[in-house]
């Protein structure tokens, strides 16, 4: 690898950390809008 | 309240953009690493977004152990959980740069350690937090927060107080230390985009936290309402 990969690879892997933790958010809040409507029923 | 989580979102989604201009094009290269030290501009700002968080933990930690609020203790949680999502950049980008630099991806030194233990230190409250059954898990991850905090001073400090492999600060690091304006001032846009996506992340993370508690109270109730009948 040259020293311009290393580089791409940092920031590459900074926003899959962060575009994971988002997926994560949104599927919690799927399940979480979900428990709401079922108490509404 | 949708309507300013829409124009804050939008305002993050802009910074961050400016920020990886800032990063990738507008600051100068560095004279001995070359372009890899642009690594710099996504490892300090994460890890000072990480202690911005760990700092709210600390405080909401704090406050809950004397209050015993409910909204303390959720808030307390969420930047625990973003705080651990930057530190783990920092744990990710940080060797991503040390190899090419250092010639290896990980020394045992000072820093280094300290802030793997840091890490360690979050993800157990959270293992804790998500795991623990009983009333008194609160009040268990408050304190764990409260010691755990020790840690975020050690890091800080673990490159002023020791000879480092890890490089000696080169903001607020005292005579000697500084950066050309422009690097300086792309470091300084991308901690603000962090911090504001941060802020951004425990908005959401706080909201949801205090929706499932409220669900899980509704629950109870109803369990409750269920047994007396």
């Amino acid at each position: 690898m040259n020293k311009t990969q290393y580089l791409y690879a940092a920031y590459v892997v900074t926003w899959v950390v962060h575009i994971a933790y988002l997926g994560y958010l949104a599927r919690k809040a799927a399940r979480v809008r979900r428990e709401v409507e079922d108490l509404k029923r | 309240m949708k309507t300013a989580f829409i124009v804050f979102s939008l305002i993050v989604f802009a910074l961050l953009t400016n920020g990886l201009y800032q990063a990738l094009v507008a600051a100068p290269t560095e004279a001995t690493m070359g372009d890899v030290q642009r690594i710099f501009y996504y490892h300090v700002p994460s890890a000072w977004t990480a202690f911005l968080c760990f700092i709210a933990n600390f405080v909401a930690s704090i406050i809950y152990l004397a209050k015993r609020n409910q909204k303390l203790d959720a808030f307390a949680f969420a930047s625990a959980e973003v705080g651990v999502v930057f530190c783990t950049v920092v744990l990710l980008t940080g060797p991503i740069w040390a190899r090419p630099v250092w010639g290896i991806w990980w020394t045992w030194d000072a820093r280094l350690t300290s802030t793997l233990v840091l890490w360690l230190i979050y993800v157990s409250y959270l293992v804790l937090r998500r795991y623990a059954t009983g009333g008194q898990t609160a009040t268990i991850a408050a304190a764990l927060a409260v010691f755990g905090f020790i840690d975020v001073v050690f890091v800080y400090m673990a490159i002023r107080w020791f000879r480092t492999q890890h490089p000696q600060p080169v903001v607020g690091g005292g005579q000697g230390s500084g950066l050309h304006p422009a690097m300086l001032h792309a470091l300084l846009m991308n901690f603000l985009a962090f911090a504001m996506y941060a802020g951004l992340l425990l908005w959401l993370r706080y909201k949801l936290e205090r929706t499932s508690h409220l669900v899980e109270e509704a629950h109870a109730a109803r369990a409750i309402a269920g047994d007396a009948r």
